[in-house]
């Protein structure tokens, strides 16, 4: 499903990736850990399409197509999601005007027909209650004056709602109590299938106690320098990363 | 409005339906081919307004007022402290006032520059329609049966009205039917003498709207100037007079979202209001008259002069508009608050991409004593542009207890364009309080990516935020001119990225 290959990119002329390679299939969720500035954000950009980013070498592709050559939207379209680190705010925007413009730019991409008034709130009802939201909050501007852990929240909403066929989640799990911790890793399980994949981006194994990956990466500057099971991950809790020390 | 406007929206213009199409068939045969010719003389003089007044058979005291403003704007100047740019306009052209004014002719809709098309194609308008707006030969046939076609729905409306005592008219039948009540009105807001391009309309004014709602009287409907063919007629020196005597309320929309092209560049509008005690006025504008093209060729000068007076107790006025046509925009929609406790509102979003130049504001002039003014100000620039906020409110020595609340916010989009915001603040009473707030911002690469990210391609991005950055103005416009003008938005701002 996703194939990267040795993948370099500069940000303002400093080399953050220096020769990526992953390989995602249907039905993985693959767990990237590393230490801070390691590259993980990064990479979660560059699959996204932001701007600022020169990738100088190597390739990403979707399904056989070529990630880099598409813009932002167009990668949605294709069934990209980039559940961010730190969610934006946009005020005057609803949330859900917000996504349910989305929904709809995404299926007119497609090919599809747009979705229903109605189709569309007994989705939103559904998937916002399961997450723990508030009705009222989704008619205030996008995350405007959201806590750190409601942003969170909103990001797996969204993801509830637009139905990709790849989540990249960047520390989805960052700033979450315990029970929103549950509450969004039920919203991840939920989502996966056979035919969908997860790249989950965390630096803590408690994400990966309720979300079982079946692959974990250790990113360190800008490479992959080791990938094992879940069992990586157990071991990486107890010795952080003193041995991929460059 | 555009094509996708209820019928109600358009027919609330209907009594001037009739008119149109009088006015058309007298424009194609008498004056259009011949009069025009002989009778029109190039540059403005005497003559030149006493043709016009007689044209229109108005009444003496018509043509002397008319003679009278046209002596004293002789005598003025073209105001120069406006942060805009303004290539020199020759008052002496007959182009630009010559009473009938005849669109260029197009052979067909191929030869109209294609991104006006491409803008009409957006906003749904009908082929037949594009034609007329477009100005392509023989499309007025079809203009003037349309016409026909809703001077039966429309005759419903007028009964409506009727019934309720709103006196709703084209000035120039409003000058023969109630001579009183417009000599008595017009002018008493904004003078003659007040400034150039109004003292200009004084003496050349073409038509445009009275609207009288009496007292107690809350208008049935919302009232429209639009009308597609009639808006041909009436641009270019538009003059409007509403008045809501006691207890009285009425909504009034005003404009187009269809971008119209136009052979006159200038345009110079007077718009009187007068709100009398507990009487309400609600004037909405979407204006998207032509902006030149993309290299600034071309497009509108508007130079507008809107005056509301607030003359009884308890009085209120609230100015919404929506600006993002005209290469050059001057306006400043203003509340005299002279009754006690009146309240002036004024909600605006100027949008202004490649060169267009916008100077536009408010002026809140407060009188009586706990007197409210609130001023919502939404700026947007992209490409070249220049987008300027000028605000006045003056606190007068018996305005006790007056307020104001003033939020000025400019968005950028893009590093070539620019955001001013001048505000002047005049407090002759120490009980008045005046507060300002204002803020400039970018539209941010995080916010931008975050909405593509979801799905939405570039440009619908950048509309959805910038809705979102003007919400609160546009959510005081009736329900459909809301929907029209958020589509607007993000057509103006095509081409502002990448
Ligand atoms: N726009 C930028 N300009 C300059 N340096 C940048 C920019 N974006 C990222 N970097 C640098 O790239 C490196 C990798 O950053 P990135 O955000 O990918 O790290 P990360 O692995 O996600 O870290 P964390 O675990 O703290 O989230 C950091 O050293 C960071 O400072
Ligand atoms: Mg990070």
């Amino acid at each position: 499903m996703l194939e990267i290959a040795s993948l370099h990119v500069t940000v303002d002329g400093r080399e953050i990736l220096r020769g990526l390679t992953l390989s995602v299939l249907p039905g993985e969720v693959h767990a990237i850990m590393g230490p801070n500035g390691a590259g993980k954000s990064t990479l979660a950009h560059v699959l996204a399409g932001r701007e600022g980013y020169d990738v100088t070498e190597g390739t990403a592709r979707l399904d056989g197509a070529d990630l880099l050559a598409m813009s932002p939207d167009a990668r949605a379209a294709a069934g990209l999601f980039l559940g961010l680190q730190y969610p934006v705010e946009i005020p005057g925007v609803s949330n859900l005007l917000f996504l349910r413009t989305a929904l709809n730019a995404q299926r007119r991409a497609r090919g599809e027909p747009e979705i229903s008034g109605a189709d569309f709130m007994a989705r939103v009802r559904a998937e916002a209650r399961a997450l723990g939201l508030d009705l009222e909050m989704l008619k205030r501007g996008v995350n405007v004056g959201f806590s750190g852990g409601e942003k969170k929240r909103n990001e797996a909403f969204q993801l509830a709602m637009l139905q990709p066929r790849l989540a990249i989640l960047d520390e989805s799990d960052s700033g979450l109590d315990i029970d929103a911790l549950k509450v969004v890793a039920a919203a991840i399980n939920r989502f996966m299938s056979p035919d969908r994949a997860v790249l989950l981006i965390t630096h803590y194994q408690r994400l990966l106690d309720h979300v079982r990956p079946t692959h974990v990466h250790v990113l360190v500057d800008g490479r992959i320098v080791e990938s094992g099971g879940p069992e990586l991950a157990l071991r990486l809790e107890q010795e952080g990363y003193e041995r991929h020390a460059a | 409005m555009s094509a996708g406007s209820s019928a109600a929206a358009r027919e609330g213009r209907n009594p001037e339906a009739a008119a149109a199409v009088e006015a058309l068939s007298s424009y194609r045969w008498g004056f259009t081919s011949a009069i025009e010719q002989e009778l029109a003389p190039r540059g403005l003089t005497e003559e030149t307004v006493r043709y016009i007044s007689a044209r229109k058979g108005e009444p003496e005291w018509m043509l002397e007022w008319r003679l009278k403003a046209f002596r004293i704007w002789q005598t003025m100047a073209e105001p120069q402290w406006a942060k805009l740019s303004i290539p020199p306009i020759d008052y002496q052209d007959a182009h630009y006032y010559a009473a009938p004014r005849v669109k260029p002719s197009l052979k067909s809709l191929d030869e109209l520059d294609p991104e006006i098309r491409r803008t009409y194609e957006k906003l749904g308008i009908p082929l037949e329609e594009q034609k007329v707006l477009a100005g392509v030969e023989g499309a007025r046939r079809v203009a003037v049966d349309a016409v026909f076609d809703s001077v039966s729905v429309a005759t419903t409306f007028r009964e409506e009205l009727r019934k309720a005592g709103v006196i709703f008219l084209s000035i120039s039948e409003a000058i023969r039917e109630h001579p009183e009540l417009v000599r008595r009105h017009l002018g008493s807001v904004v003078p003659v003498r007040d400034n150039f391009f109004a003292c200009l309309n004084s003496a050349v004014f073409s038509d445009g709207t009275f609207v009288l709602v009496p007292k107690g009287v809350r208008c049935p409907m919302e009232l429209s100037t639009y009308f597609r063919i009639n808006a041909e007629n009436t641009g270019q020196f538009e003059r409007t007079l509403i008045i809501a005597e006691e207890g009285a309320y009425v909504s009034y929309l005003e404009g187009c979202t269809a971008p119209m092209r136009d052979e006159n560049q200038l345009h110079a509008a007077v718009v009187e209001l007068i709100a009398e005690a507990d009487a309400e006025i609600k004037y909405s504008t979407v204006q998207n008259w032509y902006p030149g093209n993309s290299e600034g060729k071309g497009g509108i000068y508007n130079f507008v002069t809107k005056r509301a007076l607030c003359r009884g107790a308890r009085s209120k006025v609230s100015w919404t508009q929506v600006e993002t046509g005209s290469a050059i925009t001057w306006k400043y929609p203003s509340c005299i608050l002279q009754g006690e406790e009146s309240v002036g509102e004024f909600y605006s979003v100027a949008v202004t991409n490649n060169f267009q130049q916008a100077d536009t504001g408010t002026k809140m002039i407060h009188l009586g004593a706990r007197t409210r003014s609130r001023i919502i100000s939404k700026g947007i620039s992209a490409g070249r542009s220049n987008n300027s906020y000028r605000g006045l409110v003056r606190m007068g020595p018996s305005a006790t207890g007056a307020r104001n609340f003033t939020q000025c916010d400019s968005l950028l989009i893009g590093d070539r364009c620019g955001a001013h915001t001048i505000p002047y603040i005049e407090v002759k009473n120490p009980s008045a309080q005046v507060e300002h707030e204002a803020t400039t911002s970018r539209i941010s690469e995080d916010q931008k990516f975050y909405a593509m990210s979801r799905g939405l391609p570039e440009e619908d991005a950048i509309a959805l935020i910038v809705n979102g950055f003007c919400r609160e103005v546009l959510q005081t416009l009736p329900m459909e001119f809301a929907v029209e003008a958020q589509k607007l938005l993000g057509i103006s701002l095509e081409g502002s990225v990448g």
